[in-house]
């Protein structure tokens, strides 16, 4: 009992600690890679090429005046970084980063928890995670700020749907929610990959997700070049960094997922699970910052149509003909 | 340890459900629904029934609570503009109707055969047996359901047209 508690403990800080470190350098992969697409050269003077950038840059929010705005609603404007911030760290725990291995002959599960609703749960601490730019939004007292956040509620709504039906076929072949048994179904070779059987699916998926997580083309509501910075354009120093740094959970999340769900998450030949966990995470983030240089953003009402009109039809389609091709 | 946890949901979602009803402001009204809905999924899981605490916390605390947020941000309804409500006939009534909806709830789980302390059947609450049931012994009221929820859809479009015609 004491055993099995301390070994969750330790599953727990280790997963922490990781994702944490790799928020950190998933900005500092960004930037670099952002600055090689438009032939810039990218943060590259703190530390051998400019490794230690994001220490800095923590030291530097850290050490930030945390003022509230005078005529804020204080409570829920402190609350809603922290709202942003918690749920994509909190999806992790279904993410399995390798196979049941025995220690000591013990059987031990290279994840937190394996909960039997695994996607439905990431599904709604996505849909909890939203509330940190409502209210961030609407809590700042600015026009800016409330336009940002009314742009985020009507996205997630309209691509919420889209994100939760675009898995609902490979469900359907999987026959489970959770996400260490999809993996454990794709391992032994690629073709058992869900890529391959749900090609579709994954591209739907794939959108949508990049949509919930606010990234280009879709980060309408914090559109710089119109909104001032949108939903958290009233936010200094460290509350600011928090709803930064929860963007970057939650790309690093949508990798994890994406890579267990479609690419067989940890399975692969020669090199040990995590290895390879790490290597699709790292190329679905690699994705996201490609799209993210080279994507212009989308008009608002071109978003609402791509989401309404092709997204959500589309995924229905995907449904119908799985449940076709299954029957028959 | 579980009756602790069960007092602290339940603390919890009977508090932010009373302030849900007596903050003035629309939008901490709408943050303490959200939260009384996390409470009640929580409530469910320990029930077992974790696919219904997941869909809980999708469908009632996600999408419809981001709707109503959307709704009353869109109207930026701020304190002075939304007070209580002062008609003295329409308190009546909704005093009346909370009177009547209460007897009901008392008479309904007056009925229930379940016994304090009995265990529950926590597979119910899986995803497969309640598919199951609503695809079997449920299966008309499901469909009717879905029908009707359909033509509240055709309605809300007919009426949003309506209005865009003008």
């Amino acid at each position: 009992m004491l055993l099995s508690i301390f070994i969750d403990v330790v599953k727990v800080i280790v997963v922490f600690a990781g994702f944490m470190i790799m928020i950190a350098y998933t900005t500092w992969f960004e930037r670099r890679m952002v600055a090689f697409i438009q032939s810039r050269l990218g943060p590259n003077r703190v530390g051998p090429a400019g490794l230690l950038q994001p220490i800095a840059d923590a030291f530097k929010l850290l050490f930030k005046e945390p003022f509230l705005p005078e005529k804020s609603n204080k409570v829920l404007f402190s609350l809603a970084p922290m709202i942003a911030f918690i749920p994509p760290i909190l999806a992790v725990a279904v993410v399995p980063i390798g196979d049941t291995i025995t220690i000591a002959g013990r059987k031990v599960e290279l994840l937190i928890s394996d909960l039997n609703i695994g996607i439905l749960y990431v599904f709604a601490l996505g849909s909890i995670g939203v509330y940190g730019l409502v209210l961030a939004g609407w809590s700042s007292n600015s026009k800016y700020s409330l336009l940002g956040g009314l742009r985020s509620s009507a996205q997630m709504i309209s691509y919420e749907i889209g994100l939760g039906l675009s898995v609902v076929g490979l469900l359907m072949i999987a026959q489970t929610f959770s996400i260490a048994e999809i993996v454990r179904q794709q391992s032994g070779s690629v073709l058992n990959w869900y890529f391959f059987k749900q090609p579709v699916a994954f591209f739907l998926f794939f959108i949508c997700a990049m949509a919930e997580s606010n990234r280009l083309p879709f980060d309408l509501p914090e559109a710089e070049s119109e909104l001032v910075a949108g939903y958290h354009t009233e936010y200094p120093g460290m509350r600011f960094a928090l709803f930064f740094l929860g963007e970057y959970a939650h790309m690093i999340t949508v990798s994890m997922v994406t890579a267990s769900l479609f690419f067989g998450g940890w399975s692969g030949p020669f090199l040990p699970p995590i290895v390879w966990f790490l290597i699709k995470v790292v190329a679905f983030l690699f994705i996201y910052v490609w799209v993210r240089g080279t994507l212009p953003r989308f008009r608002y009402d071109q978003l609402m149509r791509f989401g309404w009109l092709v997204i959500f039809p589309l995924t229905l389609v995907n449904i119908l003909v799985t449940g076709l091709v299954m029957v028959l | 340890m579980a009756n602790v946890i069960f007092y602290i949901l339940a603390v919890i979602a009977l508090t932010s459900a009373l302030m849900v009803v007596t903050r003035k402001n629309a939008v901490t009204s709408a943050v303490y629904l959200i939260v009384t809905m996390c409470a009640i999924a929580g409530l469910f899981v320990q029930l077992g029934a974790v696919f219904i605490a997941a869909l809980q916390i999708i469908i009632y605390a996600g999408a419809i609570m981001v709707l109503f947020l959307f709704v009353i941000m869109l109207l930026n309804l701020r304190k002075d503009e939304f007070g209580f409500d002062t008609r003295v006939f329409q308190r009546l009534f909704a005093g009346l109707l909370g009177i009547v909806l209460l007897v009901q709830l008392i008479m309904v789980v007056s009925r229930l055969p379940v016994v304090a302390g009995q265990p529950v059947d926590t597979e119910m609450g899986r995803v497969a047996p309640l598919a199951t049931k609503f695809f079997t012994q449920y299966l008309y009221p499901f469909e009717i359901i879905s029908v009707l929820l359909l033509a509240a859809i055709i309605g809300a479009v007919v009426i949003a047209k309506k209005k865009m015609g003008k």
